[in-house]
């Protein structure tokens, strides 16, 4: 075996490590260790002298192992490695010792500091000591790309993507691609009517050469890794041939029954065969099977009888599709607070307590009002009170701000003031008005004579005190400085509910291998330097399905996320996992342990032999099997037992 | 003056949630015990009933196991594998004459860097209390 010989440098990172950690002490230290050639401190390792620095040292004094203490491998580990690629080493001779997230900004007592940074440092060395260097490998990247979610960032994404002549398959679980920007009737803080800047972009994707879409569909399962994923979707029976429907809307027009719209907000009605909004992409509709008198009872069949292009077909069943992808963007949008949960709001009791996307359907033109602001017995209501703050900002609910809803109050503020002569009480904690141009518009509203009072709401109420009397409501706020109590008349009441995550985002999570924030959005990468992509390579998150935001924002983080995307395609391969299992056929009993817990499938059994063996490529190096092997025939490479033992005694001399 | 014990903990953090999650600690600047050091292991279900014994023979008084939240971890179910192995292996520590006590699983996500030092401070302060483990180390 050829001599080792380790290089180990120690970071200041300004004063970040260097004002609680005695570095100076430390890089002494090291050098004292067995088979250390050098150790050095330095200012700012990862700053291109300090790079340099190692590259040079590898070189003169024949390093041949490398150890950086500095910050967590998960920041700087792709750095050093490379430093070490560039000058001739494996990138697998490299360690990392974090002595800043886990020793200088998480200890207070510098001595005690200095010793575990020691310790750490005495770790790595030991560690490092065992690392062999160990082969990179390259597979190459599918072109296609599987957008899961068909919102405007869904949308973006699979344009922007789709207009390099990159193959998307976009998945939309509803019968129609629009996601909630549809259901908006202006858009803040320019008031460009939603549907005119989107439908021309749905349309797009409807029939766009490169957009496969498929509407009222769900991913059921995806397997692989970045460059090769396979994904199964379930494309749910809309009982019409997608192929023969010409979009004529006969069907929905002859249907005999109604049922409440989901698209209005539960404030209109819909047929039983339908396309959410005229607009839809595709125009094709689906028979809501739960409600259809012909699959309920057996009778009826009228949308059949008038469907001239023959594309009923009742005998429709769910089709399983199965696509292979190199990338992924999740772009599954969120859902708003039901605030029935909080009685204290009178939603649900009160006619005219309503939610926020309730009010853009009932502003919008094409809206079960035809865009009239009324209430529910037609008239015109003398004043409107905007909430702010329903489920979000509140212990009891949500902790975050949903960062939308006050410029959209404002919003709202201005569609009243435009329509009626209502007068218009915003009730707030805190006016956020935090976007380009956010500032004017809320200047703006306040000229135009908006009453703002502020005001934690406790309950709403009706003005006689009558459970049932649907006339004048009375809102109580508390001012949350002084404590002083103020109630405001209303006819209407429009709660300006959170945006939340979706109901089924852990399914989503499971199906695709992210993680999710305790506040149940979807775990970004790095929330400052890596807001798109997600620790599963190839997988990224786009839109409010990753947080609560508004337009402009889910656009450029789509448009990021399908940069992302076209850089791997456009690169054309990617490298995979290299610290994978390896099972010693000698030492192998073949009692098939690893075969059953492996996730991936990677362990088979060799029949003849009587031995496992694992599938490299399928690997992922979670290390699940060397850990339950019986008979230690398993190297799990780069986390090998040998390596995480002489870290334990190093840590603990 | 008596000095105060403090109890040597070695924690074995899955790199996708618990190393990351004790990143987050340290970048929302949360203290905690000096004596808790962490080894990286790519999946808590790496962590083999070896590698603990080792850490008591070597003079820990106490080791944490921590992965992704069940049904998040990276590798699927490598959290579940984790979980059951150190259920059994707890009993046999008792049986070795280590306290069961000594050992823990957690499960943190990337983004609990409170919560990682919550257990911490948690688990230190039992550990204190059980005071130092001797008993095991004349096993080596
Ligand atoms: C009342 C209200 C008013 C607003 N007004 C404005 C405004 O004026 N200006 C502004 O900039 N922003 C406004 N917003 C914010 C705006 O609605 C969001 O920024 C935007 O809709 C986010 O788009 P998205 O694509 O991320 O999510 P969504 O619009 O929620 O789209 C997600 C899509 O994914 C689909 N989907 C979900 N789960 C799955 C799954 N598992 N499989 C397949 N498909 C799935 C959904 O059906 C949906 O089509 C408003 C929000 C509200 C609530
Ligand atoms: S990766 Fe975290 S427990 Fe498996």
């Amino acid at each position: 075996m050829e001599e080792v010989r380790i290089g180990v440098y120690i970071c200041h990172c300004g004063s970040n490590i260097a004002g609680t950690v005695d570095v100076a002490q430390v890089s002494q230290y090291a050098g004292t260790l067995d088979s250390v050639v050098i150790a050095r401190d330095y200012k700012f390792m990862c700053s291109e002298p300090g790079q340099e620095m190692i590259g040079r040292d590898i070189k003169e004094l024949g390093l041949n192992r490398v150890i950086v203490a500095s910050c967590s491998p998960h920041m700087h580990e792709p750095t050093f490695r490379r430093v070490c690629e560039e000058a001739g080493l494996n990138r697998y001779s490299f360690q990392m010792a974090n002595i800043r997230e886990h020793c200088s900004w998480v200890t207070e007592d510098h001595e005690k500091a200095t010793e575990k940074a020691q310790a750490l440092v005495q770790a790595a060395v030991r560690r490092v000591f065992y690392h062999e260097p160990l082969e990179i490998r390259e597979v190459p990247v599918n072109s296609n790309t599987l957008i899961v979610g068909g919102g405007i960032a869904g949308i973006q994404a699979a344009l922007e993507i789709a207009d390099s002549y990159h193959k998307v398959y976009l998945v939309e679980r509803e019968p129609s691609i629009g996601g909630h920007m549809i259901q908006l009737d202006k858009t803040f803080p320019t008031l460009d009517c939603s549907a005119c800047i989107l439908t021309p972009k749905m349309s797009q994707v409807g029939s766009h050469p490169y957009i496969e879409l498929l509407s009222y569909s769900e991913v059921e399962e995806v397997s692989g890794y970045v460059g090769s994923f396979k994904a199964k979707i379930r494309k749910k029976a809309r009982y019409v041939d997608e192929e023969k429907c010409t979009g004529c809307g006969l069907c929905q027009e002859k249907c005999p029954w109604k049922v409440t719209s989901e698209f209005d907000m539960g404030l209109g009605q819909r047929k039983v065969i339908y396309t959410p909004f005229p607009q839809a992409v595709p125009n094709v509709p689906v028979i809501d099977r739960q409600n259809c008198a012909y699959f309920q009872k057996g009778k009826c069949r009228a949308c059949e009888k008038f469907c001239e292009a023959g594309a009923i077909d009742f005998e429709q069943e769910d089709k399983l599709v199965e696509v292979e992808v190199g990338n992924i963007i999740v772009a599954t949008g969120f859902q708003t607070f039901d605030p029935s949960i909080a009685t204290q709001y009178g939603y649900g009791k009160f006619d005219n307590v309503i939610t926020g996307l309730q009010f853009e359907r009932l502003c919008n033109a094409t809206g079960p009002t035809g865009g009239n602001i009324q209430l529910k017995d037609g008239s015109i209501p003398r004043s409107v009170a905007l909430v702010h703050c329903i489920g979000s900002r509140d212990e009891n609910y949500h902790d975050y701000c949903s960062r939308v809803c006050c410029m959209y109050a404002l919003k709202h503020s201005h569609l009243i003031k435009e329509k009626t002569n209502s007068m218009v009480y915003q009730i707030f904690t805190d006016i956020r008005c935090f976007g380009k141009d956010y500032e004017d518009f809320y200047q703006r509203l306040v000229k135009e004579g908006v009453n703002f009072v502020r005001g934690k709401v406790q309950q709403v109420t009706s003005a006689n005190g009558k459970e049932a009397d649907q006339g004048r409501l009375i809102i109580t706020a508390e001012d949350p400085d002084n404590s002083k109590v103020t109630q405001v008349p209303a006819d209407m009441v429009v709660l300006c509910a959170a945006i939340e995550s979706q109901q089924d985002a852990n399914e989503v999570a499971h199906i695709l291998s992210i993680s999710r924030k305790a506040d149940g959005f979807f775990l970004e990468r790095h929330p400052k330097l890596d807001p798109v992509a997600t620790m599963t390579e190839g997988i990224y998150v786009v839109g409010c399905c990753q947080g609560p935001k508004d337009i402009p924002d889910t656009v450029s983080q789509a448009s990021a996320a399908a940069a992302r995307v076209l850089a791997l395609i456009s690169k054309g391969k990617v490298e995979i996992e290299a610290a994978t299992s390896i099972i010693d056929e000698e030492k192998c009993s073949g009692c098939r342990i690893c075969e059953f817990l492996c996730p991936y499938g990677a362990i088979s059994f060799i029949e003849d032999k009587e031995v496992c063996r694992v599938n490299e490529a399928l690997c992922k190096g979670c290390g699940t099997c060397a850990a339950a092997c019986p008979s230690g025939a398993i190297t799990s490479k780069h986390f090998t037992t040998e390596q995480i033992m002489a870290e334990i005694e190093g840590v603990l001399v | 003056m008596k000095v105060e014990y403090q109890p040597k903990v070695i924690g074995f953090l899955c790199n996708w949630c618990s190393y990351a999650g004790a990143d987050m600690a340290g970048t929302s600047r949360i203290s905690y015990a000096p004596n808790v050091r962490i080894i990286r292991v790519p999946c808590s279900g790496r962590v083999d009933p070896l590698l603990v014994l080792k850490c008591f023979q070597r003079g820990a008084d106490g080791v944490l196991i921590s992965g992704c939240h069940p049904g998040d971890c990276h590798y699927t179910e490598g959290n579940y594998h984790a979980r059951r192995r150190f259920a059994l292996l707890r009993n046999f520590l008792d049986y070795l004459g280590i306290a069961k006590e000594r050992l823990r699983v957690e499960w943190v996500s990337a983004s609990e860097g409170q919560r990682f030092a919550e257990i911490v401070a948690s688990f230190t302060t039992e550990l204190a209390e059980l005071g130092p483990c001797v008993k095991e180390r004349s096993l080596g």
